[in-house]
């Protein structure tokens, strides 16, 4: 029951992820046509709502997607197994939503 | 050992299911068996001799006959020259799925594999299945495979109701299901996949084939229960599609397999775990 609900949350943050990384592209390659600069994309993004919302949806996306991804590399590659790789990656589920959310809070 | 010798002793071990020394062999074409070597073309078979994990290659000459099998070959090498050849076979007509090997570096049904079409230049090189553990020469123990086969609940459950409602060949879930009825329990799927060979907890492709048979069964009472089975392990399958590769009676379970996931994600989205199991 715990493996499948790991695989269908995965499966279901993949399909959040899907447009998002597709978007997030879109936007780099955009963003750097004439050179990168902090002013530039604090313009696009402080007081935004939108991307706000889009990159805060990333964010949760991401920090659900890449711990599961990582316990099954860990557990076929590494054979760890048990309720110390769970807290390992529920950890760093965390870590990765603390530094995202920081990120977002930087350039909103 | 070097760091070479290390990769060419593991590689081998990968090929032939067996880990070991090799040892280089010179085919004794020489060898007289009884037949007249004269007008015969000679096989050159290597053969994976040993003990569980501990063996190596020893060299055989066979002679090549038309229309022979794999088999054909072992079976000569055990009545012929080495009676104390172990091996397994029973139908010879692909039936009963017992005489799997990894022939050439991949598995296949040997009474069913001519030589003429997998020797390369007249040489043969014949070791036990992958992913099994070996109990000498070519046998390998199946248990591992029927009991995960077991511990994944792939067996048929009769519905205590009667089915009313007559099961005709062309609705669409008995379609799915008799797409991967023909298994013959081989092994050479499992043999053959990464993912059992890389995860212990993976059930492998021929059991999981039978739980997708059983879930699009309609006389089977407990498809619920198959598929909370199916949840705790199809979501290993990396659809990497070796099963399919190498079936010999055309089987796909990786598509089986992707239907149970698909299944299991349905089931598990229409049932949060807060509810419980019903
Ligand atoms: S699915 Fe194919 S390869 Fe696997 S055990 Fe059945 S017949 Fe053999
Ligand atoms: S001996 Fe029965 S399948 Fe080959």
């Amino acid at each position: 029951m715990k493996e499948a609900w790991l695989f269908t949350v995965q499966r279901l943050s993949a399909l959040v992820l899907a447009p998002l990384v597709l978007l997030h592209l879109g936007v780099i390659l955009y963003a750097v046509r004439d050179g990168l600069s902090a002013e530039e994309i604090l313009a696009r993004t402080q007081g935004s709502q939108l991307w706000g919302v889009v990159y805060g949806l990333f964010v949760f996306a991401a920090a659900i997607h890449a711990p599961i991804g990582l316990r099954a590399v860990l557990r076929e590659w590494v054979g760890w197994r048990g309720a110390g790789l769970d807290i390992a990656m529920g950890l760093f589920g965390l870590l990765l939503l603390a530094l995202g959310l920081r990120a977002l809070a930087a350039v909103l | 050992m070097t760091a070479r010798a290390t990769k060419s002793r593991s590689r081998a071990g990968r090929i032939g299911g067996v880990s070991g020394s090799i040892v280089k062999c010179i085919c004794p074409r020489g060898v007289k068996t009884g037949y007249d070597w004269s007008v015969m073309a000679a096989l050159e078979v290597e053969i994976w001799r040993g003990e569980g994990n501990d063996g190596s290659w020893r060299c055989y000459a066979v002679p090549h006959q038309a229309n022979q099998t794999v088999l054909d070959v072992v079976t000569h090498v055990q009545r012929h020259i080495d009676p104390s050849l172990a091996y397994r076979f029973a139908c010879r007509v692909g039936m009963c799925g017992s005489c799997a090997m990894t022939v050439n570096g991949r598995p296949r049904w040997t009474c069913r594999t001519h030589v003429s079409r997998v020797s390369r230049k007249g040489r043969l090189r014949i070791s036990p299945l992958r992913n099994l553990p070996v109990i000498r020469d070519l046998a390998v123990d199946m248990a591992p495979f029927f009991e995960k086969w077991r511990d994944a609940e792939a067996r048929f459950v009769p519905s205590p109701v009667p089915v009313e409602e007559p099961v005709r060949p062309g609705e669409p879930a008995r379609k799915a299901a008799d797409a991967g009825i023909e298994c013959i329990n081989c092994a050479i799927c499992y043999a053959a996949c990464d993912s059992v060979a890389w995860n212990p907890d993976y059930p492998g492709p021929a059991a999981l084939n039978r739980l997708w048979t059983l879930v699009n069964d309609r006389r089977d009472g407990d498809q619920d229960g198959h598929l909370e089975a199916a949840g705790t392990g199809c979501h290993l399958c990396r659809s990497h599609q070796e099963c399919a590769e190498v079936c010999p009676t055309n089987l796909n379970p990786t598509t089986a397999i992707a239907g149970l996931k698909r299944e299991v994600f349905r089931r598990t989205l229409a049932r949060p775990p807060w509810e419980g199991r019903q």
